[in-house]
């Protein structure tokens, strides 16, 4: 596909290039808000300043991260009911022995840990890809009703064919994720003119609250179909086999992979459809790539964890105040980004109500709800 | 909407009210209030003469009247009758809702449930069920009414920081709804199972469980509210012209807005307060009515006809579907409807 000439606002400075107006208009479609006109932010700021400047801090933000993330990861396995020593962690990790430490590190806590890094990851930059794809800043899984369908199709997993482990759980979620997600694009998105943003969460909304209904209807008829599935469905990571965890990893890893490979691509469908023809790009093929990238990473985290909401909103809208508009910066602090989300707030879960947990599901809403809030409040009313 | 300029003048209809006032409406609004009242009467005599139980047309006049045999009186009276009087009430008051939602955002997606207040609802009743742990009916109904009001006013108070725009209201609902949505999960699942099972059938609005203690006052708080929301809408057609021409009218739009938005949270309440929240319905009435009615704008009227019918005719199919087995109605509304308003954003927008 060739287009590795896009680049990031502020290289394109250095170069000398018509820098500012190339930054502006793919701010004003990136980071435009429901019906409103571009507003002055950090991320222009940013791009009138110096390339080694926005570099230097996107380095040193994921450098950061990457410590703040072991230093989690630690937390994460010290932390719980019964809380351990962090010099016991270290401990128990180094050498896998039969005291009782090793064993909750090594059976409970280790492969919690690796399943929120994973799913932080996937669910992340699941949502710089949704939000690169359909140009629209509000976009997420969980509210575009992917989260949904792969709930349903889980629901018709356990209640019609006994299907009781995450493992089998995968296949469905998939399915699901990816019906879901085709319905919400074809209905959300119109033949002509611009997207609505409203439209795209409306029909995401409208399905997910339909196909809640029919989950409701089945889990009804199935007790025991209730009582499964309303632990699943607020996202947990509690009581993950490690087996889980190596199951979505290998998904994961190639979503990841392919998303990281069209981070330019993204780069260039940012300008819009036209530029981004003009620039060599085949816009078709670099959504559906995209749209399996999302189906893929969405429908391995849900089906690990359950549908979590607002790490894939929340997080492309922290980093994209540090990385600026490039999308392979996005992509790459993302990576980062997400499992901080996920595994603070999954300790953070463990925390509050002690000696019980709140599911990490439950805790992500609690602080995404608040910062859409923020995005919408934030944006100027373009129609009244 | 081009049709309606080609269109030759409605023909008016005008019916004094007590006081010097009047209620005008189009011949053909009250031709289709008048045919979905007919539809709903219909099922309701059907489905209070019919199901596990049968019972004559007589015997239900000889039960009303409280002669006749005591299992029909049990069964007519105590049992079928309060859930099918609830469900004109309860529909009727959501249609009215959603009409005055949708009047004042301007746009057919602002109804109660969309922007969260329903939800909001729902949290104030599981609250009251799961955390006060009260079982009597009158708190649940305080605890829904409160929780409702209380979203009502944090959306209204942070969507009209800088002018009440209809599409910030909604996004503002949805975010709010979302993280209301997520504290009623959370408590559902603190729950035992037993406990869970009911605040979650409640949770998805069912009559399965009406009798006369609930219908009583909802009945009572229905025939206050629609008169009086009627009475006080009357400016709402000058609103909808716009701000500034409402203004030019001796509208003041801002205490219009407020007072109709304070009568729509209260109607949604007290709907969700007896039945718990009914999903959709308050989206589709008005639509549906408008289409009915062949009406360039809402019409409150037809919206309360349409409303009742839907959710009478939703109940019955609630009922009979999967019988024995009842679905609680929402269930059937929130999937209907759901589909519904998949097709209405495929509908518009591609024309």
């Amino acid at each position: 596909m060739g287009v590795t000439a896009v680049r990031p606002a502020a290289d394109q400075n250095r170069v000398g290039a018509s820098a500012t107006s190339a930054g502006g208009v793919r701010y004003s479609r990136v980071g435009e808000l429901p019906g409103g006109t571009p507003r002055p932010d950090e991320d222009v700021r940013e791009s009138t300043g110096t390339a080694s400047q926005g570099g230097r801090r996107y380095l040193t933000a994921w450098l950061l991260g990457l410590v703040a993330l072991a230093v989690l990861c630690v937390l994460s396995c010290a932390v719980g009911s019964r809380s351990i020593p962090i010099g016991d962690v270290l401990t128990a990790l180094a050498d896998h022995d039969d005291s009782r430490e090793s064993i909750i590190v090594w059976e409970l806590r280790v492969p919690r840990t690796l399943l929120a890094v994973v799913c932080g990851a996937a669910l992340a930059v699941a949502g710089v890809v949704m939000q690169a794809i359909t140009r629209n800043p509000l976009a997420e899984p969980g509210i575009l009703g992917v989260n949904s369908g792969a709930s349903i199709a889980v629901v018709l997993a356990i209640a019609a064919l006994g299907v009781a482990t995450p493992a089998g759980y995968m296949w469905f979620a998939f399915v699901g994720a990816g019906v879901a997600a085709v319905v919400v694009f074809v209905l959300g998105t119109s033949r002509t003119g611009p997207t609505s943003h409203t439209r795209l969460v409306l029909a995401g909304i409208a399905l997910s609250t339909s196909l809640s209904s029919f989950i409701g209807i089945i889990t009804m008829f199935d007790s025991s179909t209730f009582d499964s599935y309303r632990f699943w469905v607020v996202g947990s990571l509690e009581n993950r086999t490690m087996e889980v965890a190596l199951w979505v990893t290998p998904f994961v890893v190639v979503g990841l992979g392919v998303a990281l490979v069209l981070g330019n691509h993204f780069n260039a469908l940012a300008l819009g459809d036209e530029m981004g023809a003009a620039l060599g790009l085949t816009v078709a093929r670099v959504r559906v790539l995209g749209f399996g990238v999302v189906v893929i990473l969405c429908g391995a985290a849900t089906a690990a964890a359950g549908p979590i909401a607002f790490v894939g909103l929340v997080v492309p809208h922290a980093v994209r105040l540090v990385a600026g508009v490039d999308h392979c910066r996005n992509l790459a602090l993302s990576l980062v980004a997400g499992p901080i989300l996920l595994l603070a707030s999954d300790i953070v879960g463990r925390l509050v109500v002690r000696p019980a947990e709140l599911e990490v599901g439950i805790v992500t809403a609690f602080i995404g709800a608040p910062v859409l809030l923020l995005l919408i409040l934030r944006a100027r009313t373009g129609r009244s | 909407m081009t049709t309606s300029r080609t269109r030759r003048a409605p023909v008016h209809w005008i019916a004094p009210l007590p006081g010097g006032r009047t209620i005008r409406m189009q011949r053909r609004a009250v031709g289709a209030t008048i045919a979905l009242v007919v539809v709903g009467l219909t099922v309701s005599v059907l489905a209070v003469t019919t199901g596990v139980y049968h019972v004559g047309l007589g015997d239900i006049g000889r039960a009303i009247l409280g002669r006749g045999d005591s299992t029909d009186r049990l069964i007519v009276v105590d049992q079928r009758l309060p859930r099918t009087v609830a469900a004109w009430a309860i529909g009727g008051a959501m249609g009215l809702s959603g009409a005055l939602f949708q009047t004042v955002s301007r746009n057919p997606l602002g109804s109660p449930d969309i922007v969260g207040f329903t939800t909001g609802a729902a949290s104030g009743g599981l609250a009251a069920i799961l955390l006060a742990g009260v079982t009597s009916s009158a708190a649940i109904a305080s605890g829904t009414i409160l929780g409702g009001l209380a979203t009502a006013l944090v959306v209204y108070l942070l969507s009209s920081a800088r002018g009440v725009g209809g599409e910030r209201l909604i996004l503002v609902g949805i975010a709010v709804g979302a993280m209301l949505a997520s504290i009623n999960d959370y408590l559902i699942t603190r729950a035992d199972i037993e406990a869970a099972e009911t605040a979650r059938a409640w949770q998805f609005g069912s009559l399965n469980a009406i009798s006369w203690s609930q219908a009583g006052p909802l009945l009572v708080a229905v025939a206050v509210l629609i008169p009086v929301t009627l009475a006080v809408s009357r400016p709402l057609a000058a609103l909808e012209m716009g701000d500034d021409a409402a203004a030019g009218l001796g509208v003041d739009a801002r205490r219009v807005r407020a007072r109709i938005l304070f009568l729509g949270v209260a109607l949604a309440a007290v709907s969700v307060a007896a039945a718990g929240p009914i999903g959709f319905l308050a989206l589709a009435a008005p639509q549906l009515a408008k289409r009915l009615a062949r009406s360039a704008g809402i019409t409150l009227v037809v919206s309360i006809a349409m409303g009742s019918t839907l959710l009478v005719v939703a109940d019955f199919a609630a009922q009979r579907v999967l019988s024995p087995f009842q679905i609680p109605v929402g269930l059937v509304t929130g999937a209907v409807g759901g589909l519904y308003l998949l097709w209405l954003l495929s509908a518009t927008g591609r024309r």
